[in-house]
Protein backbone atom coordinates (compact mmCIF):
# COMPACT_ATOMS: atom_id res chain seq x y z
CA UNK A 1 0.00 0.00 0.00
CA UNK A 2 1.20 3.14 -1.29
CA UNK A 3 2.40 6.45 1.14
CA UNK A 4 0.03 8.26 -1.38
CA UNK A 5 -3.26 6.00 -1.12
CA UNK A 6 -2.59 5.75 2.43
CA UNK A 7 -3.09 9.87 2.91
CA UNK A 8 -6.24 9.27 0.57
CA UNK A 9 -7.53 6.88 3.04
CA UNK A 10 -7.01 8.95 6.14
CA UNK A 11 -8.41 11.98 4.60
CA UNK A 12 -11.61 10.14 3.52
CA UNK A 13 -12.01 8.36 6.81
CA UNK A 14 -11.17 11.81 8.35
CA UNK A 15 -13.53 13.85 6.28
CA UNK A 16 -16.25 11.22 6.49
CA UNK A 17 -16.39 11.77 10.42
CA UNK A 18 -15.78 15.80 10.25
CA UNK A 19 -18.86 15.63 7.86
CA UNK A 20 -20.91 12.98 10.54
CA UNK A 21 -20.24 15.98 13.14
CA UNK A 22 -21.13 18.87 10.69
CA UNK A 23 -24.45 17.54 9.41
CA UNK A 24 -26.11 15.26 12.71
CA UNK A 25 -26.33 19.27 13.93
CA UNK A 26 -28.34 20.78 11.05
CA UNK A 27 -31.54 21.45 11.86
CA UNK A 28 -34.61 19.59 10.31
CA UNK A 29 -36.03 22.73 8.85
CA UNK A 30 -33.11 23.26 6.98
CA UNK A 31 -33.05 19.41 6.09
CA UNK A 32 -34.22 20.19 2.03
CA UNK A 33 -31.49 23.25 1.42
CA UNK A 34 -28.90 20.52 2.96
CA UNK A 35 -29.10 18.79 0.65
CA UNK A 36 -29.20 20.65 -2.15
CA UNK A 37 -26.57 22.33 -1.05
CA UNK A 38 -24.53 19.25 -0.31
CA UNK A 39 -25.71 18.33 -3.62
CA UNK A 40 -23.80 21.43 -5.17
CA UNK A 41 -20.52 20.28 -3.30
CA UNK A 42 -20.57 17.12 -5.10
CA UNK A 43 -20.70 19.38 -8.41
CA UNK A 44 -16.61 19.07 -7.43
CA UNK A 45 -16.54 16.31 -9.83
CA UNK A 46 -16.40 19.45 -12.22
CA UNK A 47 -12.76 19.24 -11.19
CA UNK A 48 -12.32 15.68 -12.36
CA UNK A 49 -13.75 16.32 -15.64
CA UNK A 50 -11.96 19.19 -16.37
CA UNK A 51 -8.97 17.13 -16.09
CA UNK A 52 -10.03 14.78 -18.45
CA UNK A 53 -9.14 17.44 -21.12
CA UNK A 54 -5.25 16.93 -19.82
CA UNK A 55 -5.20 13.82 -22.00
CA UNK A 56 -7.99 13.72 -24.05
CA UNK A 57 -6.77 13.37 -27.40
CA UNK A 58 -9.09 11.96 -29.78
CA UNK A 59 -12.52 11.65 -30.23
CA UNK A 60 -13.88 9.29 -27.94
CA UNK A 61 -11.70 11.36 -25.17
CA UNK A 62 -13.64 14.51 -26.31
CA UNK A 63 -17.25 13.15 -26.39
CA UNK A 64 -15.97 12.27 -22.99
CA UNK A 65 -15.08 15.33 -21.56
CA UNK A 66 -18.08 17.43 -22.81
CA UNK A 67 -20.49 14.72 -21.75
CA UNK A 68 -18.64 15.26 -18.32
CA UNK A 69 -18.38 18.56 -17.93
CA UNK A 70 -21.81 19.56 -19.07
CA UNK A 71 -23.15 16.77 -16.26
CA UNK A 72 -20.78 18.39 -13.86
CA UNK A 73 -21.14 22.01 -15.33
CA UNK A 74 -25.04 21.87 -14.94
CA UNK A 75 -24.30 20.17 -11.39
CA UNK A 76 -22.42 22.60 -9.42
CA UNK A 77 -24.05 25.72 -11.07
CA UNK A 78 -27.71 24.32 -10.50
CA UNK A 79 -26.72 23.11 -7.43
CA UNK A 80 -25.97 26.27 -5.79
CA UNK A 81 -28.48 28.63 -7.94
CA UNK A 82 -31.26 26.66 -6.18
CA UNK A 83 -29.75 25.90 -2.61
CA UNK A 84 -29.21 30.23 -2.63
CA UNK A 85 -33.12 30.84 -3.72
CA UNK A 86 -34.43 28.23 -1.34
CA UNK A 87 -32.76 29.82 1.96
CA UNK A 88 -33.46 33.42 0.90
CA UNK A 89 -37.07 32.41 1.61
CA UNK A 90 -36.22 31.56 5.03
CA UNK A 91 -37.02 34.62 7.21
CA UNK A 92 -37.33 35.23 10.60
CA UNK A 93 -40.73 37.13 10.33
CA UNK A 94 -42.70 37.55 7.58
CA UNK A 95 -42.40 40.52 5.06
CA UNK A 96 -45.01 42.54 4.33
CA UNK A 97 -47.11 41.59 1.04
CA UNK A 98 -46.05 44.82 -0.79
CA UNK A 99 -42.31 43.78 -0.22
CA UNK A 100 -42.49 40.15 -0.81
CA UNK A 101 -41.58 38.48 -3.97
CA UNK A 102 -42.71 34.90 -3.74
CA UNK A 103 -41.12 32.91 -6.98
CA UNK A 104 -39.35 34.93 -9.73
CA UNK A 105 -40.67 37.91 -8.66
CA UNK A 106 -37.21 37.95 -7.23
CA UNK A 107 -35.86 37.83 -10.65
CA UNK A 108 -36.72 41.27 -11.68
CA UNK A 109 -35.27 44.34 -11.21
CA UNK A 110 -31.79 42.98 -10.70
CA UNK A 111 -29.94 43.35 -14.02
CA UNK A 112 -26.26 42.99 -14.82
CA UNK A 113 -23.87 40.75 -13.05
CA UNK A 114 -24.67 42.54 -9.33
CA UNK A 115 -28.30 40.94 -9.73
CA UNK A 116 -26.40 37.47 -11.18
CA UNK A 117 -24.50 37.30 -8.08
CA UNK A 118 -27.43 38.28 -6.21
CA UNK A 119 -29.68 35.21 -7.60
CA UNK A 120 -26.96 32.43 -7.73
CA UNK A 121 -26.54 33.44 -4.01
CA UNK A 122 -22.68 35.21 -4.07
CA UNK A 123 -22.42 38.80 -2.90
CA UNK A 124 -24.86 40.50 -1.03
CA UNK A 125 -28.03 40.32 -3.33
CA UNK A 126 -30.87 41.26 -1.98
CA UNK A 127 -32.61 40.21 1.16
CA UNK B 1 4.25 15.80 -5.43
CA UNK B 2 6.00 19.12 -5.39
CA UNK B 3 6.55 22.11 -6.77
CA UNK B 4 3.78 23.78 -8.86
CA UNK B 5 1.00 20.08 -8.31
CA UNK B 6 2.32 20.74 -4.46
CA UNK B 7 0.90 24.24 -4.73
CA UNK B 8 -2.57 23.62 -6.11
CA UNK B 9 -3.17 20.58 -3.83
CA UNK B 10 -2.96 22.92 -0.72
CA UNK B 11 -5.33 25.03 -2.23
CA UNK B 12 -7.75 22.25 -2.91
CA UNK B 13 -6.94 21.68 0.91
CA UNK B 14 -8.70 24.95 1.19
CA UNK B 15 -11.42 24.64 -0.56
CA UNK B 16 -12.19 21.27 1.07
CA UNK B 17 -12.21 23.65 4.44
CA UNK B 18 -14.33 25.63 2.90
CA UNK B 19 -16.79 22.87 1.88
CA UNK B 20 -16.74 22.05 5.59
CA UNK B 21 -17.08 25.69 7.23
CA UNK B 22 -20.42 26.63 4.47
CA UNK B 23 -21.74 23.35 5.62
CA UNK B 24 -21.52 23.83 9.65
CA UNK B 25 -23.17 27.13 8.63
CA UNK B 26 -25.56 25.56 7.92
CA UNK B 27 -26.83 24.57 11.38
CA UNK B 28 -29.34 27.88 11.36
CA UNK B 29 -31.51 29.04 9.28
CA UNK B 30 -29.88 32.73 10.18
CA UNK B 31 -26.45 31.49 8.63
CA UNK B 32 -27.58 29.06 6.08
CA UNK B 33 -27.13 31.48 3.57
CA UNK B 34 -23.31 32.63 4.86
CA UNK B 35 -22.68 28.83 4.55
CA UNK B 36 -24.50 28.39 0.80
CA UNK B 37 -21.66 31.20 0.02
CA UNK B 38 -18.69 30.10 1.62
CA UNK B 39 -19.01 26.78 -0.07
CA UNK B 40 -19.90 28.49 -3.41
CA UNK B 41 -16.64 30.58 -3.04
CA UNK B 42 -14.48 26.99 -2.23
CA UNK B 43 -16.36 26.23 -5.55
CA UNK B 44 -14.95 28.98 -7.64
CA UNK B 45 -11.63 28.34 -5.93
CA UNK B 46 -11.61 25.00 -7.12
CA UNK B 47 -12.34 25.86 -10.38
CA UNK B 48 -9.52 28.35 -10.86
CA UNK B 49 -6.83 26.48 -9.19
CA UNK B 50 -7.64 23.48 -11.97
CA UNK B 51 -7.64 25.80 -14.91
CA UNK B 52 -4.69 27.45 -13.58
CA UNK B 53 -3.13 23.59 -13.66
CA UNK B 54 -4.08 22.46 -16.83
CA UNK B 55 -2.96 25.83 -18.21
CA UNK B 56 0.28 25.14 -16.09
CA UNK B 57 0.09 21.24 -17.54
CA UNK B 58 0.20 22.99 -21.00
CA UNK B 59 -1.19 19.58 -22.85
CA UNK B 60 -4.84 20.58 -23.60
CA UNK B 61 -4.98 21.20 -27.23
CA UNK B 62 -7.12 23.72 -28.89
CA UNK B 63 -9.97 21.48 -29.05
CA UNK B 64 -9.87 19.89 -25.31
CA UNK B 65 -10.10 23.14 -24.08
CA UNK B 66 -13.25 24.50 -26.48
CA UNK B 67 -15.24 21.06 -25.33
CA UNK B 68 -13.96 21.64 -22.12
CA UNK B 69 -15.63 25.23 -22.18
CA UNK B 70 -18.45 24.72 -23.96
CA UNK B 71 -19.66 21.62 -22.33
CA UNK B 72 -19.53 23.65 -18.92
CA UNK B 73 -21.08 26.41 -19.99
CA UNK B 74 -23.58 24.98 -21.50
CA UNK B 75 -24.28 22.92 -18.46
CA UNK B 76 -23.84 25.79 -16.17
CA UNK B 77 -26.65 27.40 -18.27
CA UNK B 78 -28.99 24.54 -17.97
CA UNK B 79 -28.54 24.23 -14.73
CA UNK B 80 -29.08 27.98 -13.81
CA UNK B 81 -32.51 28.13 -15.96
CA UNK B 82 -33.84 24.88 -14.16
CA UNK B 83 -32.77 26.24 -10.47
CA UNK B 84 -34.57 29.62 -11.15
CA UNK B 85 -37.57 28.24 -13.28
CA UNK B 86 -38.54 24.81 -10.96
CA UNK B 87 -41.27 25.13 -8.24
CA UNK B 88 -40.57 24.65 -4.84
CA UNK B 89 -43.23 21.68 -5.24
CA UNK B 90 -40.45 20.19 -7.57
CA UNK B 91 -37.76 20.68 -5.82
CA UNK B 92 -36.81 16.79 -5.34
CA UNK B 93 -37.26 15.91 -8.60
CA UNK B 94 -34.66 18.73 -9.74
CA UNK B 95 -32.38 17.43 -6.46
CA UNK B 96 -32.85 13.88 -7.89
CA UNK B 97 -31.74 15.11 -11.56
CA UNK B 98 -28.41 16.99 -10.17
CA UNK B 99 -27.90 13.49 -8.02
CA UNK B 100 -27.81 11.47 -11.29
CA UNK B 101 -25.72 14.20 -13.05
CA UNK B 102 -22.80 14.62 -10.15
CA UNK B 103 -23.04 10.57 -9.95
CA UNK B 104 -22.84 10.12 -14.15
CA UNK B 105 -20.36 12.34 -14.09
CA UNK B 106 -18.00 10.62 -11.62
CA UNK B 107 -18.47 7.62 -13.20
CA UNK B 108 -16.79 9.06 -16.77
CA UNK B 109 -14.20 9.93 -14.77
CA UNK B 110 -12.97 6.60 -14.37
CA UNK B 111 -14.33 5.33 -17.55
CA UNK B 112 -12.22 7.95 -19.21
CA UNK B 113 -9.02 6.82 -17.13
CA UNK B 114 -9.37 3.68 -18.35
CA UNK B 115 -10.04 3.94 -21.90
CA UNK B 116 -7.32 6.52 -22.15
CA UNK B 117 -4.73 4.24 -20.40
CA UNK B 118 -5.78 1.52 -23.08
CA UNK B 119 -5.65 3.84 -25.98
CA UNK B 120 -2.28 4.46 -25.04
CA UNK B 121 -0.87 0.91 -25.49
CA UNK B 122 -0.62 1.36 -22.03
CA UNK B 123 -0.32 -2.22 -19.77
CA UNK B 124 -3.13 -1.99 -17.99
CA UNK B 125 -2.50 -4.72 -15.69
CA UNK B 126 -4.74 -4.99 -12.87
CA UNK B 127 -8.14 -2.40 -12.09
CA UNK B 128 -8.41 -0.68 -8.89
CA UNK B 129 -10.83 -1.12 -6.29
CA UNK B 130 -11.63 2.38 -6.78
CA UNK B 131 -12.37 3.01 -10.44
CA UNK B 132 -14.53 -0.19 -10.37
CA UNK B 133 -16.30 0.93 -6.83
CA UNK B 134 -16.65 4.81 -8.52
CA UNK B 135 -18.13 3.34 -11.84
CA UNK B 136 -20.54 0.80 -10.13
CA UNK B 137 -22.23 3.59 -7.95
CA UNK B 138 -21.74 6.30 -10.51
CA UNK B 139 -23.89 4.06 -13.31
CA UNK B 140 -26.09 2.90 -10.63
CA UNK B 141 -26.55 6.20 -8.98
CA UNK B 142 -26.96 8.21 -12.55
CA UNK B 143 -30.03 6.02 -13.76
CA UNK B 144 -31.50 5.29 -10.63
CA UNK B 145 -31.53 9.16 -9.91
CA UNK B 146 -33.54 9.23 -13.61
CA UNK B 147 -35.92 6.87 -12.82
CA UNK B 148 -36.43 8.55 -9.16
CA UNK B 149 -36.65 11.81 -10.96
CA UNK B 150 -39.08 10.40 -13.49
CA UNK B 151 -41.60 8.92 -10.55
CA UNK B 152 -41.51 12.20 -8.62
CA UNK B 153 -42.37 14.65 -12.22
CA UNK B 154 -45.13 11.98 -12.93
CA UNK B 155 -43.76 10.57 -15.92
CA UNK B 156 -43.41 7.50 -15.16
CA UNK B 157 -45.90 5.71 -12.44
CA UNK B 158 -45.43 6.99 -8.79
CA UNK B 159 -46.64 3.34 -7.83
CA UNK B 160 -43.93 0.19 -7.40
CA UNK B 161 -43.90 -0.66 -10.85
CA UNK B 162 -43.53 -4.51 -10.09
CA UNK B 163 -41.84 -6.03 -13.31
CA UNK B 164 -42.81 -10.04 -13.66
CA UNK B 165 -39.00 -11.16 -12.65
CA UNK B 166 -38.23 -7.94 -11.70
CA UNK B 167 -36.04 -10.00 -8.64
CA UNK B 168 -34.42 -12.28 -10.64
CA UNK B 169 -32.87 -9.79 -13.50
CA UNK B 170 -32.23 -7.55 -10.43
CA UNK B 171 -30.13 -10.18 -8.87
CA UNK B 172 -28.66 -10.79 -12.42
CA UNK B 173 -27.85 -7.66 -13.33
CA UNK B 174 -25.86 -7.32 -9.84
CA UNK B 175 -24.12 -10.19 -10.20
CA UNK B 176 -22.87 -9.30 -13.40
CA UNK B 177 -21.89 -5.80 -12.93
CA UNK B 178 -20.06 -7.43 -9.43
CA UNK B 179 -18.73 -10.38 -11.47
CA UNK B 180 -17.23 -8.00 -13.95
CA UNK B 181 -16.04 -5.52 -11.32
CA UNK B 182 -14.54 -8.36 -9.78
CA UNK B 183 -12.59 -9.94 -13.15
CA UNK B 184 -11.11 -6.58 -13.50
CA UNK B 185 -9.28 -6.91 -10.65
CA UNK B 186 -7.02 -9.76 -12.53
CA UNK B 187 -6.78 -8.46 -15.79
CA UNK B 188 -8.10 -5.06 -17.32
CA UNK B 189 -10.55 -4.92 -19.78
CA UNK B 190 -12.43 -2.54 -21.49
CA UNK B 191 -14.90 -4.65 -22.74
CA UNK B 192 -15.29 -5.85 -19.22
CA UNK B 193 -15.78 -2.16 -18.17
CA UNK B 194 -18.42 -1.62 -20.65
CA UNK B 195 -20.76 -4.75 -19.49
CA UNK B 196 -19.88 -3.68 -16.29
CA UNK B 197 -21.51 -0.11 -17.17
CA UNK B 198 -24.31 -1.26 -18.56
CA UNK B 199 -25.50 -3.93 -15.90
CA UNK B 200 -24.93 -1.13 -13.04
CA UNK B 201 -27.26 1.22 -15.46
CA UNK B 202 -30.03 -1.77 -15.42
CA UNK B 203 -29.56 -2.18 -11.61
CA UNK B 204 -30.25 1.36 -10.92
CA UNK B 205 -33.08 1.01 -13.07
CA UNK B 206 -34.79 -1.88 -11.30
CA UNK B 207 -33.41 -0.47 -8.01
CA UNK B 208 -35.74 1.86 -7.89
CA UNK B 209 -38.89 1.26 -10.31
CA UNK B 210 -40.19 -1.04 -7.20
CA UNK B 211 -40.51 2.14 -4.93
CA UNK B 212 -43.25 3.53 -4.48
CA UNK B 213 -43.68 7.64 -3.98
CA UNK B 214 -44.63 7.55 -0.62
CA UNK B 215 -40.85 6.27 -0.14
CA UNK B 216 -39.10 8.89 -1.91
CA UNK B 217 -37.48 10.95 0.47
CA UNK B 218 -35.75 8.08 1.30
CA UNK B 219 -34.86 7.14 -2.23
CA UNK B 220 -33.59 10.20 -2.76
CA UNK B 221 -31.77 10.57 0.37
CA UNK B 222 -29.87 7.44 -0.32
CA UNK B 223 -28.87 8.59 -4.17
CA UNK B 224 -27.30 11.49 -2.66
CA UNK B 225 -25.19 9.41 -0.54
CA UNK B 226 -24.57 7.18 -3.50
CA UNK B 227 -23.38 10.54 -5.20
CA UNK B 228 -21.05 12.11 -2.65
CA UNK B 229 -19.17 7.96 -2.37
CA UNK B 230 -19.28 8.05 -6.35
CA UNK B 231 -17.43 11.69 -6.34
CA UNK B 232 -15.07 10.82 -3.93
CA UNK B 233 -14.24 7.44 -5.10
CA UNK B 234 -13.50 9.75 -8.09
CA UNK B 235 -11.48 11.69 -5.45
CA UNK B 236 -9.19 8.43 -5.33
CA UNK B 237 -8.76 7.66 -8.79
CA UNK B 238 -7.84 10.77 -9.52
CA UNK B 239 -5.82 11.64 -6.66
CA UNK B 240 -7.57 14.51 -5.95
CA UNK B 241 -8.03 15.55 -2.14
CA UNK B 242 -11.12 18.00 -2.49
CA UNK B 243 -13.45 15.12 -4.64
CA UNK B 244 -12.61 13.47 -1.70
CA UNK B 245 -13.32 15.56 0.93
CA UNK B 246 -16.14 16.67 -0.91
CA UNK B 247 -17.22 13.02 -1.62
CA UNK B 248 -17.01 11.90 1.65
CA UNK B 249 -19.10 15.43 3.46
CA UNK B 250 -22.05 14.42 0.92
CA UNK B 251 -21.97 10.81 1.44
CA UNK B 252 -22.21 11.42 5.42
CA UNK B 253 -24.99 13.91 4.80
CA UNK B 254 -27.18 11.80 2.53
CA UNK B 255 -26.71 8.57 4.91
CA UNK B 256 -27.51 10.65 7.85
CA UNK B 257 -31.05 11.79 6.13
CA UNK B 258 -31.27 8.23 4.69
CA UNK B 259 -31.42 7.19 8.37
CA UNK B 260 -33.38 9.69 10.04
CA UNK B 261 -36.10 9.16 6.92
CA UNK B 262 -35.74 5.51 7.75
CA UNK B 263 -36.91 6.11 11.19
CA UNK B 264 -39.92 8.49 10.83
CA UNK B 265 -41.70 5.71 8.78
CA UNK B 266 -40.43 3.17 11.00
CA UNK B 267 -39.30 1.12 8.33
CA UNK B 268 -35.59 -0.48 7.62
CA UNK B 269 -33.80 0.40 4.55
CA UNK B 270 -34.07 -3.01 3.46
CA UNK B 271 -37.56 -3.34 3.64
CA UNK B 272 -37.52 0.17 1.55
CA UNK B 273 -35.64 -0.97 -1.39
CA UNK B 274 -37.40 -4.47 -1.57
CA UNK B 275 -40.63 -3.05 -2.16
CA UNK B 276 -43.00 -2.02 0.42
CA UNK B 277 -46.80 -1.70 1.04
CA UNK B 278 -48.95 0.47 -1.44
CA UNK B 279 -48.29 4.24 -2.64
CA UNK B 280 -50.63 6.37 -0.65
CA UNK B 281 -50.97 8.67 -4.02
CA UNK B 282 -53.97 7.46 -4.86
CA UNK B 283 -55.12 5.40 -1.94
CA UNK B 284 -58.69 4.21 -3.07
CA UNK B 285 -61.78 5.80 -1.08
CA UNK B 286 -63.61 3.59 2.04
CA UNK B 287 -65.97 3.76 4.31
CA UNK B 288 -65.31 4.19 7.61
CA UNK B 289 -65.04 0.93 9.10
CA UNK B 290 -67.05 -0.60 11.09
CA UNK B 291 -69.74 1.33 13.59
CA UNK B 292 -67.07 4.29 14.50
CA UNK B 293 -68.65 7.58 14.21
CA UNK B 294 -66.84 10.27 12.34
CA UNK B 295 -68.29 14.23 12.73
CA UNK B 296 -68.31 15.94 9.55
CA UNK B 297 -68.27 19.89 10.18
CA UNK B 298 -68.67 22.83 7.49
CA UNK B 299 -66.48 26.04 7.65
CA UNK B 300 -68.52 28.19 9.39
CA UNK B 301 -67.99 26.20 12.75
CA UNK B 302 -64.66 25.68 11.84
CA UNK B 303 -63.94 29.11 11.92
CA UNK B 304 -65.28 29.97 15.13
CA UNK B 305 -63.47 27.24 16.57
CA UNK B 306 -60.12 28.80 15.12
CA UNK B 307 -61.35 32.34 15.71
CA UNK B 308 -61.75 31.76 19.31
CA UNK B 309 -59.17 29.43 20.02
CA UNK B 310 -55.40 30.67 22.26
CA UNK B 311 -53.22 28.39 20.54
CA UNK B 312 -53.82 26.43 16.97
CA UNK B 313 -51.15 23.96 15.31
CA UNK B 314 -51.27 23.50 11.83
CA UNK B 315 -50.01 20.17 10.53
CA UNK B 316 -49.51 20.13 7.10
CA UNK B 317 -48.74 16.99 5.17
CA UNK B 318 -47.96 15.85 1.48
CA UNK B 319 -51.37 16.69 0.66
CA UNK B 320 -51.29 20.29 1.40
CA UNK B 321 -48.28 20.52 -1.03
CA UNK B 322 -50.48 18.10 -3.93
CA UNK B 323 -53.40 20.72 -3.49
CA UNK B 324 -50.99 23.65 -3.72
CA UNK B 325 -52.54 25.22 -0.52
CA UNK B 326 -49.42 26.08 1.24
CA UNK B 327 -50.16 29.75 0.28
CA UNK B 328 -53.94 29.86 1.06
CA UNK B 329 -53.02 27.81 5.00
CA UNK B 330 -50.64 31.09 5.22
CA UNK B 331 -53.34 33.48 4.83
CA UNK B 332 -55.46 31.64 6.71
CA UNK B 333 -52.56 31.81 9.97
CA UNK B 334 -51.66 35.19 9.32
CA UNK B 335 -55.19 36.42 9.44
CA UNK B 336 -55.39 34.08 12.98
CA UNK B 337 -52.03 35.72 14.36
CA UNK B 338 -53.35 38.78 13.58
CA UNK B 339 -56.50 38.26 15.76
CA UNK B 340 -54.23 37.47 18.97
CA UNK B 341 -53.89 33.34 18.09
CA UNK B 342 -50.85 31.49 18.64
CA UNK B 343 -50.30 29.44 15.35
CA UNK B 344 -47.43 27.29 14.86
CA UNK B 345 -47.47 23.97 12.14
CA UNK B 346 -46.28 20.95 13.25
CA UNK B 347 -43.65 19.57 10.42
CA UNK B 348 -43.23 15.82 10.55
CA UNK B 349 -40.08 14.42 9.61
CA UNK B 350 -41.50 12.79 5.97
CA UNK B 351 -43.95 15.66 5.37
CA UNK B 352 -43.22 16.23 1.73
CA UNK B 353 -41.18 14.30 -1.25
CA UNK B 354 -37.79 14.32 0.41
CA UNK B 355 -36.69 15.52 4.06
CA UNK B 356 -37.79 18.81 5.42
CA UNK B 357 -39.40 19.60 2.14
CA UNK B 358 -42.35 20.88 3.67
CA UNK B 359 -40.31 23.66 5.41
CA UNK B 360 -39.53 25.43 2.16
CA UNK B 361 -42.90 24.86 1.13
CA UNK B 362 -43.87 27.00 3.74
CA UNK B 363 -41.19 29.49 3.95
CA UNK B 364 -42.17 29.77 0.46
CA UNK B 365 -45.34 30.82 0.89
CA UNK B 366 -43.51 33.44 3.67
CA UNK B 367 -44.33 31.92 6.87
CA UNK B 368 -41.22 32.45 9.30
CA UNK B 369 -39.26 29.68 10.20
CA UNK B 370 -39.57 30.50 13.94
CA UNK B 371 -42.97 29.27 14.05
CA UNK B 372 -42.11 25.88 11.95
CA UNK B 373 -41.80 22.94 14.57
CA UNK B 374 -39.89 19.61 14.60
CA UNK B 375 -42.48 16.70 15.42
CA UNK B 376 -39.65 16.65 18.97
CA UNK B 377 -40.49 20.35 19.96
CA UNK B 378 -43.90 20.59 19.02
CA UNK B 379 -45.43 17.18 20.38
CA UNK B 380 -45.43 18.27 23.95
CA UNK B 381 -47.32 21.73 23.00
CA UNK B 382 -50.33 19.14 21.26
CA UNK B 383 -51.83 18.79 25.02
CA UNK B 384 -52.85 22.83 25.38
CA UNK B 385 -53.56 23.57 21.91
CA UNK B 386 -57.13 24.44 21.93
CA UNK B 387 -57.85 23.50 17.82
CA UNK B 388 -55.01 20.97 15.52
CA UNK B 389 -55.72 21.65 12.33
CA UNK B 390 -54.49 18.54 9.94
CA UNK B 391 -54.43 19.53 6.36
CA UNK B 392 -53.27 16.75 4.29
CA UNK B 393 -51.62 14.80 6.51
CA UNK B 394 -53.24 11.31 7.52
CA UNK B 395 -50.67 8.38 8.94
CA UNK B 396 -48.16 10.59 10.73
CA UNK B 397 -50.98 11.80 13.02
CA UNK B 398 -52.79 8.13 13.18
CA UNK B 399 -52.32 6.92 17.18
CA UNK B 400 -52.63 3.40 16.30
CA UNK B 401 -48.36 3.67 15.83
CA UNK B 402 -48.94 3.64 19.40
CA UNK B 403 -50.09 0.17 19.70
CA UNK B 404 -48.13 -3.10 18.79
CA UNK B 405 -49.66 -5.46 15.58
CA UNK B 406 -50.32 -2.89 12.70
CA UNK B 407 -48.90 -1.32 9.31
CA UNK B 408 -47.58 1.44 11.52
CA UNK B 409 -46.33 -0.11 14.93
CA UNK B 410 -43.78 1.97 16.59
CA UNK B 411 -43.32 4.91 13.73
CA UNK B 412 -42.80 8.00 15.69
CA UNK B 413 -46.30 10.35 14.88
CA UNK B 414 -47.31 13.78 15.90
CA UNK B 415 -49.33 13.34 19.09
CA UNK B 416 -52.37 15.48 17.22
CA UNK B 417 -54.82 13.35 19.69
CA UNK B 418 -54.12 15.68 22.59
CA UNK B 419 -55.47 18.99 21.28
CA UNK B 420 -58.28 20.38 22.52
CA UNK B 421 -60.44 19.74 19.70
CA UNK B 422 -59.24 18.68 15.89
CA UNK B 423 -60.05 19.63 12.62
CA UNK B 424 -58.96 17.20 9.98
CA UNK B 425 -59.41 18.78 6.60
CA UNK B 426 -59.31 16.11 3.50
CA UNK B 427 -61.55 15.20 0.19
CA UNK B 428 -62.54 11.64 1.57
CA UNK B 429 -61.95 8.68 4.13
CA UNK B 430 -59.50 7.48 1.64
CA UNK B 431 -56.58 6.14 3.34
CA UNK B 432 -52.88 7.03 3.94
CA UNK B 433 -50.48 5.20 2.38
CA UNK B 434 -49.88 2.69 5.24
CA UNK B 435 -53.23 1.62 3.85
CA UNK B 436 -55.10 1.02 7.57
CA UNK B 437 -58.02 3.60 8.89
CA UNK B 438 -57.08 6.45 11.00
CA UNK B 439 -58.16 6.69 14.36
CA UNK B 440 -57.75 9.71 14.50
CA UNK B 441 -60.83 10.41 12.36
CA UNK B 442 -63.22 8.54 14.43
CA UNK B 443 -61.86 10.65 17.65
CA UNK B 444 -64.92 12.09 19.58
CA UNK B 445 -62.81 15.38 19.60
CA UNK B 446 -62.37 15.43 15.68
CA UNK B 447 -64.52 16.84 13.29
CA UNK B 448 -64.02 16.01 9.54
CA UNK B 449 -64.20 18.73 7.11
CA UNK B 450 -64.13 17.46 3.86
CA UNK B 451 -62.87 19.76 0.85
CA UNK B 452 -59.85 20.21 -1.40
CA UNK B 453 -57.26 21.80 0.83
CA UNK B 454 -56.58 24.90 -1.26
CA UNK B 455 -60.70 25.48 -1.32
CA UNK B 456 -60.83 25.05 2.34
CA UNK B 457 -58.03 27.28 3.49
CA UNK B 458 -59.94 30.05 1.47
CA UNK B 459 -63.09 29.46 2.95
CA UNK B 460 -62.09 29.39 6.25
CA UNK B 461 -59.79 32.57 5.83
CA UNK B 462 -62.94 33.88 4.76
CA UNK B 463 -65.18 32.67 7.03
CA UNK B 464 -62.37 33.73 10.06
CA UNK B 465 -62.68 37.10 8.18
CA UNK B 466 -66.34 37.49 8.61
CA UNK B 467 -65.90 36.59 12.40
CA UNK B 468 -63.44 38.81 13.28
CA UNK B 469 -63.46 41.27 10.70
Amino acid sequence: MSTALLTDLTIFILALLVGIEVIGKVPATLHTPLMSATNAIHGIVLVGALLIGVTAHNAVGYVLAFIASFFAGANVVGGYAVTGRMLKMFRRKAVPPAAGQPELGSLDGHRGLRGLAGRIGIGKGQS
Amino acid sequence: MTGFTGYIQLVYVLVAALFVIGLHLMNSPATARRGNQVALTGMVIAGIATLVLMAHDGTVTATGWIVLIVGALLGSAAGLWAARTVQMTAIPQLVSAFNSLGGGAAALVAIYGYYDAESRGTVLGTTSVFTVLDVLIGAVTFSGSIIAAGKLQGLIAGQPVIVKGGRVLNVVLAVVALGSGAFMFGTASLPAMLVMVLAALGFGVMMVLPIGGADMPVVISLLNAFTGTAVAMAGFVIGNWALIVAGALVGASGSILTKLMADAMNRSLGNIIVGGFGTGDGAAALAAGGDAQIRPIAADDAAIQLAYAAKVIIVPGYGLAAAQAQHGVAELAKVLEDHGVEVSYAIHPVAGRMPGHMNVLLAEANVPYPQLKEMDEINPEFARTDVALVIGANDVTNPAARRPGNAISGMPILDVDQAKSIIVIKRSMGHGYAGIDNELYTNPKTSMYFADAKKAAADLTAAVKTLVG
